[in-house]
């Protein structure tokens, strides 16, 4: 069975017909061959029950007058029936009263089976046995016992077997012919549907159809189903590529435009860069050169505003610089490596030296983090934090500046404190905007612009920053890096 | 100008920037040629000799190119790579001296060959400052090798 479960279509629908029709065919030759056996038999034993009757009707009168001879005579007329070997007449004692032999070799003087009145048979072997009572005014008076013999009758049953073996034959050929002949319609569709099927899984190809038979049956409509359904998916499929290949397009388009904007702020931060400080340098450069070549001519009045215009152009490019830094973190692409926190913010105090001598500034380094961060930008972070923090506790002695690190809603918190002069919380969202400032420019240097920077890095980073504070009671700034935060 | 005399080959298209710069050299008492070259072009030929210096004397080359990057005609990069893929010119000091402080600007400067990298300090101070010190350190504290030419150079 679990070989015929891997046979093809075609193997099954040959062998189902092949098999209903062979058991079929030999069911009834069989049935037939029953009742030929039965009716032969049947008829043979009736025919010897005849002779039987015969022969001992014929010989009543040769017993009663104890006349071998003329039961002799009368057997030997049973020469006519050749399927007859031998017979014998007996004394009702069973003793040989007279006996015929067609082959005289074959004689039997002997009773072969029990006598049962008025007659038995039985089959032995190749030969039917019947014996009969010979009767006269009802009074036994001997028995008569005939051997048929059966090879005839077994040589046209074996006869008989070959017809129908033949006759099977050629049926199961018919059948196997009708088969073939049926599967071009059957058969042969299926096939080809799983071989369509194959080659579509195969080779992704939603363009084959599967051959649609002649023929409207439900392996037609099965068929015609299955090709309407490839029409669908490769409908759907050239849809689909013909969106994505849009959407690519789309996508260069935009790439092409958004690297054209690129080039374009970065020639105009190059011109901001090398065009706008050459004025500048030459303002300073030529005041300069009034102050030191022409001192006797100017007095005291004119000399403080030409020290004013110095002054105006080395803020003008403070803001240069400070625009051009922030731009630059815009462009810059992040370098992720992990960074040790308290070794940046001690080499950021070390570079501060200059800005803090004089002061009595009281350091309170936290325990801080290894962070995944791009070191350079981070660096800044902390310098422009720490920076503010040092310049905004200026009227404190001592300042106090803090940096550590805390935790909110599961998340890694930085944040750098101070005790110096803080905001008003009303104008924190102020706060990290360019060029906006929360304190006069005579009390605080500054261009507004480093908190903006800080901002821009702490978001590449993924990050958020905000800020606490109170105006004389110090201000604090918190930051996360988001993603990139390491464990 | 005798041929022994150290030279500044100065290239610079601004004016103003060539006028403050001379002004520096000439308060700091500091006592050196400058040629003056106001395009890239002007610089090669000058170099070279060609065109309107193809008169030049032979054997002399300044010992110090102080070359803008942003110039007409030739650019400062362009000029760098010529400068050095010569071998009559590769071994003179060239230093960029310009208003970029870019790291584009920084890193091509320095693979095409130039010596040294400075952004023009807007500050007249640091500015003054500046020139000194290159002047001083590229004339009389740095040591080039003594050109020597081994063939007659082929003018045009």
């Amino acid at each position: 069975m679990i070989r015929v479960r891997s046979y093809s279509i075609r193997q099954k629908l040959t062998s189902m017909n092949m098999l209903v029709s062979g058991a079929a065919l030999l069911l009834a030759c069989a049935a037939f061959a029953v009742y030929e056996l039965t009716y032969f038999r049947t008829t043979l034993v009736q025919s010897l029950s005849i002779q039987a009757q015969i022969v001992g009707a014929n010989s009543a009168s040769a017993l009663l007058f104890n006349d071998p001879d003329s039961a002799r005579n009368t057997l030997s007329a049973l020469k006519a029936a050749p399927n007859i070997s031998s017979a014998g007449i007996y004394t009702p004692a069973g003793q040989p009263f007279a006996i015929y032999a067609r082959d005289p070799d074959n004689q039997v003087s002997y009773l072969s089976i029990p006598i049962v009145s008025p007659e038995a048979w039985k089959f032995v072997g190749n030969e039917l046995i019947l014996v009969r009572v010979i009767e006269f005014q009802g009074k036994r008076v001997g028995i008569v016992q005939i051997h048929s013999d059966l090879s005839e009758i077994r040589a046209g049953l074996e006869r008989y077997a070959g017809i129908v073996a033949v006759v099977l034959a050629v049926s199961l050929l018919a059948a196997f012919l009708f088969s073939s002949i049926f599967q071009k319609t059957t058969a042969q569709p299926i096939a080809q549907l799983a071989e369509t099927a194959r080659v579509v899984s195969r080779e992704k190809k939603y363009s084959v159809r599967a051959p649609v038979p002649e023929t409207r049956d439900e392996i037609g409509d099965l068929i015609e189903a299955f090709n309407e359904m490839l029409a669908q998916i490769q409908a759907r499929d050239t849809a689909l590529q013909t969106a994505r290949d849009e959407l690519e397009l789309r996508v260069e388009r935009r790439t092409a435009q958004v690297e054209a904007v690129n080039k374009e702020l970065e020639s105009f931060t190059y011109s901001v860069a090398h065009d706008l400080r050459a004025p500048l340098r030459h303002i300073q450069g030529f005041s300069d050169a009034l102050i030191e070549e022409c001192a006797r001519q100017l007095d005291e009045t004119a000399k403080g505003y030409l020290n004013r215009i110095v002054d105006s152009t080395r803020r003008m490019d403070q803001l240069i610089s400070d625009l051009l830094g922030l731009a630059h973190v815009g462009r810059q692409e992040l370098h992720l490596q992990p960074v040790s926190l308290h070794r940046l913010a001690r080499d950021v105090i070390r570079d501060m030296e200059h800005e803090i001598q004089g002061r009595n500034i009281e350091w309170r380094i936290g325990d801080l983090p290894v962070l995944d961060c791009d070191p350079g930008l981070m660096k800044q972070v902390l310098y422009n934090l720490l920076s503010n923090a040092v310049k905004y506790t200026r009227p404190r002695d001592p300042a106090v500046v803090e940096v550590g690190q805390t935790a909110t809603e599961g998340h890694r918190v930085i944040f750098v404190r101070d005790n110096g002069v803080g905001f008003n919380m009303k104008y924190v969202h102020k706060l990290f905007g360019v060029f906006e400032r929360l304190h006069r420019r005579e009390d605080f240097e500054g261009t507004g612009v480093g908190l903006a920077t800080v901002q821009r890095i702490i978001h590449k980073h993924g990050g958020r920053i905000w800020a606490e504070a109170e105006v004389d009671r110090g201000a604090t700034f918190y930051f996360t890096l988001g993603s990139h935060e390491n464990s | 100008m005798s041929s022994n005399q150290t030279e500044i080959l100065l290239v610079e298209d601004d004016p103003q920037d060539v006028e403050l710069t001379l002004r520096v050299l000439r308060t700091e008492n500091i006592k050196v040629a400058i040629q003056v070259a106001r395009d890239g072009e002007e610089a090669l030929d000058y170099l070279f000799r060609r065109g309107d210096y193809s008169n030049r004397a032979p054997n002399h080359q300044p010992s110090l190119i102080l070359l803008d990057l942003k110039l007409p005609k030739v650019n400062g990069l362009q000029v760098i790579e010529q400068i050095k893929a010569s071998d009559e010119t590769r071994t003179i000091p060239v230093v960029v001296l310009t208003s970029s402080g870019e790291q584009k600007d920084i890193v091509e400067s320095y693979r095409l060959g130039a010596n040294s990298y400075v952004q023009k300090p807007v500050g007249s101070i640091e500015f003054r400052q500046a020139i000194k010190t290159l002047a001083f350190y590229w004339t009389a504290v740095n040591q080039v090798p003594v050109l020597q030419i081994k063939d007659p150079v082929i003018t045009r």
